[in-house]
């Protein structure tokens, strides 16, 4: 059994370059079908990787209660000072609190690509942002100073909008900031950004207040003693969150709709490509109908002949798979794209071609093959030996 | 015409084959149809003359920045504008945060005059609105959806907004029900519920005295660029300075802040296409193979090459439009779901159109190989069994 399984396999390979033509069609559909899907959910990995990166479990966000995102909330002064002496914060070397007052709005910087005006988030951040941000690193130029217009712009926001070189002047919102530096910070949402003194940009939106208040703890586990200090305290009305869900939950709509949208393509995709496997299998038996039947007659059993027409199929559908995953990889991997994220803001990432999607698409492609070669194997175990060999 | 009978049978000669290959041509133009109007809608805003004569202020920086309602009487002011409204983003849902719900703040007299002709609400409801401070008028599509009836208590709930007492619930009593005259913008109004713009005012904790957008008539539509220009200009290097535009580009704003889904979209098509090309274009070679002899029997008969040529351009044309006709049917029926699943976004059949085209397109290029092959065909060479 063995034996007649390799036979009739190898026998079927080797008349594949005869057929080339239309094993193609496998090879080639099938391909089309893994790199579309690779992509697509190369770019939901991609965007909730640069969302999920962008928390730690020890740092906690602090917002006016009820408020879903920065840009809706609104803290004072003094909340800040209360939120400051409550217990759990990590302190520096002269004994003051990790927090970093942090103030979000929205500025137009124009696409480098297209030159249209994208909103980018601007975020003034407290002089502590170093020490309660310890992944912000200057890649380039230096740090902005406080209370002049100074600012230092993220990576991804470096990469796709205008005007964002150490030394250039930028007029946002009626006045004139100089980019000081450029900074890296693990490849999270905040690249995406620009951050410059708390106080400057609010006295440059003429607003009075923060959006937020982010705090390093002493450790993850103070979260809940912090929690409670704040959430009991009458005078303060504030959702506590750790940095970690407040940004996942940023990322689970879009990626679930571009999940969704990607899937449902490639299903139709593979529907298609299924009836093109079909075809080219349906006509591989009827070209080697003679040869199939000539097997059958000197003792080969149904089974592998019906194996052979499987796996032939299958083994074309294994490369376009393959052909499919890579291109996805070469042209996609790494590519940096940006959307609007739930601030009302762009967000930047890179499509991210994951281990785990390769292995999805080329597992689609198997599926592919095994349907479009299995009805075509039905009928060439089937064939009636005589009339075969009478019809060659 | 007359060979339309002899066409139709050849291309059924291998019925698998060409069931098949039909088959992955129409599930190709089914996705070309769903991907085109997705990609036509987000290019095109809805162009339904009831948007020619509004225009939009927001916050030049972001429509989450507010504008001071102050801004509202400079803007009436300015010649051309008939009427402004203001209005502001609750950000509400309706039991689970998948039941979005567009709960919109009215100021009745000035929105229903600056939207005049726009809604049907019988006189007595419209009575019953203005007479109750807590009332709001709902789609009627969405009262289907949801069941909900004239009388009953809406409770949503805001994302943004805290009422004094903290709560993030808003409680509305339906009072009435309104429709939408122009069938086109039915969709964009479809989880549409108009509230009391005082009731949300006073219950807010903060924010008060300020607008989320202010909506604006014009009396020319002709004028739109120059109106929104003066409005503009009143607020131009004030803290809150004003971007207006027609309220057909508004939506396109945020849409082209997405990303290129142009570009996805084609991407996506582009490599269909390819892929198509290979498996039409490998079917149509092996027919024309397998029926060289009859090829060559119908030249013998007297058919010129060039109707040979145009005999198998013609199977090509007819398996391909045949398809695409399919498909695009499909897609078609498919449009009311997508545009549901994309939060109502009106889908244009005119999309579907250039999808023929492209048909015509790809059964020239996969007829045109065979073709030439069938046409360059020696007779005495193709029945010896030689080609």
């Amino acid at each position: 059994m063995l034996k007649q399984l390799i036979a009739v396999i190898s026998m079927s390979l080797q008349t594949v370059p005869q057929r080339l033509g239309a094993s193609s069609v496998i090879v080639i559909g099938i391909a089309g079908v893994v790199a579309v899907l690779v992509s697509v959910l190369a770019m939901g990995a991609g965007f909730k990787h640069t969302l999920a990166d962008s928390g730690r479990d020890d740092r906690v966000i602090i917002l006016r209660g009820g408020s879903d995102a920065e840009l809706n909330s609104n803290l004072t002064r003094t909340d800040i000072d209360t939120i400051g002496n409550a217990p759990g914060l990590a302190k520096d070397a002269a004994g003051k609190a990790l927090l970093s007052s942090e103030l979000v709005t929205v500025v137009n910087v124009p696409k480098l690509d297209t030159g249209t005006d994208a909103n980018v988030t601007m975020r003034g951040v407290g002089l502590k942002v170093i020490e309660v941000r310890p992944e912000v690193k200057i890649v380039s130029g230096k740090m902005f100073r406080p209370a002049v217009r100074e600012l230092i712009a993220g990576v991804g926001a470096a990469k796709l909008f205008r005007g964002l070189n150490v030394g250039s002047v930028l007029r946002l919102r009626n006045a004139d900031w100089t980019v000081t530096g450029i900074f890296s910070s693990n490849g999270d949402v905040h690249e995406s950004e620009l951050l410059a003194d708390v106080d400057t940009v609010g006295s440059s939106i003429e607003r009075t207040g923060y959006s937020s208040a982010v705090g390093l703890l002493t450790s993850a586990a103070a979260f809940t003693a912090f929690k409670d200090s704040l959430t009991s305290d009458p005078q303060l009305k504030v959702d506590v969150v750790r940095e970690r869900e407040y940004y996942a939950k940023q990322s689970a709509g879009l990626t679930k709709t571009i999940n969704i949208v990607g899937t449902t393509v490639a299903v139709i995709m593979a529907i298609g490509a299924m009836f093109g496997a079909l075809n080219t299998m349906y006509s591989a038996v009827a070209a080697r109908g003679l040869e199939i039947a000539t097997l059958r007659a000197i003792g080969f059993g149904a089974l592998p002949v019906l194996f052979g027409v499987m796996i032939e199929s299958l083994l074309l559908a294994l490369l376009g798979g393959v052909i499919g995953a890579s291109l996805a990889w070469m042209f996609f991997n790494g590519h940096t794209v940006s959307t609007l994220g739930a601030a009302f803001a762009q967000v930047v990432f890179q499509l991210i071609v994951t281990d785990t999607l390769i292995i999805t698409g080329i597992v689609w492609a198997c599926i592919i093959g095994l349907l479009g070669g299995f009805f075509p194997a039905l009928r060439a175990a089937r064939l009636p030996v005589a009339e075969a060999l009478r019809a060659g | 015409m007359k060979y339309f009978p002899l066409i139709w049978a050849t291309l059924w000669r291998k019925k698998t084959r060409t069931l098949f290959t039909l088959l992955s041509v129409v599930i190709a133009f089914l996705l070309f149809g769903m991907l085109e109007t997705v990609d036509y809608a987000f290019s095109h805003p809805s162009a339904g003359t009831t948007g020619a004569d509004k225009l939009i202020s927001t916050n030049k920086y972001s429509i989450t920045l507010p504008l001071p309602f102050a801004d509202l009487q400079e803007i009436r002011s300015v010649p051309g504008v008939t009427d402004a409204t203001w209005l502001t983003w609750l950000g509400a849902y309706y039991q689970e945060s998948k039941n979005f719900v567009f709960a919109l703040p009215i100021d009745t007299e000035s929105y229903f005059n600056v939207h005049k002709d726009e809604f049907i609400v019988s006189d007595e409801q419209m009575k019953n609105y203005r007479g109750t401070r807590s009332g709001a008028l709902v789609n009627v599509a969405l009262m289907k959806k949801f069941g909900w009836k004239v009388g009953e208590k809406l409770p949503v709930h805001s994302t943004i907004w805290t009422q004094k007492n903290g709560s993030l619930d808003w409680t509305f009593d339906i009072v009435g029900t309104f429709d939408v005259k122009d069938s086109t913008q039915a969709n964009a109004q479809a989880y549409t519920v108009f509230f009391h713009y005082d009731l949300f005012d006073e219950g807010r904790s903060f924010g008060k005295g300020t607008v989320g957008w202010i909506e604006e008539r014009i009396d020319n539509p002709a004028n739109a660029a120059a109106i929104a220009g003066k409005i503009d200009a009143l607020f131009a290097n004030s803290p809150n300075e004003t971007k207006t535009q027609p309220a057909n580009d508004f939506a396109m704003t945020f849409i082209k802040q997405i990303g290129d889904i142009g570009f996805v979209l084609r991407a996506i098509l582009g490599a269909v296409f390819f892929t198509l090309l290979f498996l039409t274009g490998n079917t149509m070679m092996q027919s024309v193979r397998e029926r060289i002899p009859e090829l060559a029997v119908l030249k013998t008969l007297g058919f010129t090459d060039g109707k040979v040529l145009a005999l198998v351009i013609a199977e090509s044309l007819l398996l391909c439009l045949f398809a695409a006709v399919i498909g695009l049917g499909l897609s078609y029926a498919t449009l009311p779901i997508i545009g549901q699943a994309l939060q109502g976004v009106q889908l244009d059949p005119v999309a579907l159109i250039p999808g023929l085209g492209a048909a015509v397109l790809l059964a020239l290029i996969v007829g045109f190989p065979p073709a030439w092959r069938a046409m360059r065909l020696n007779i005495v060479d193709a029945l010896s069994g030689l080609h």
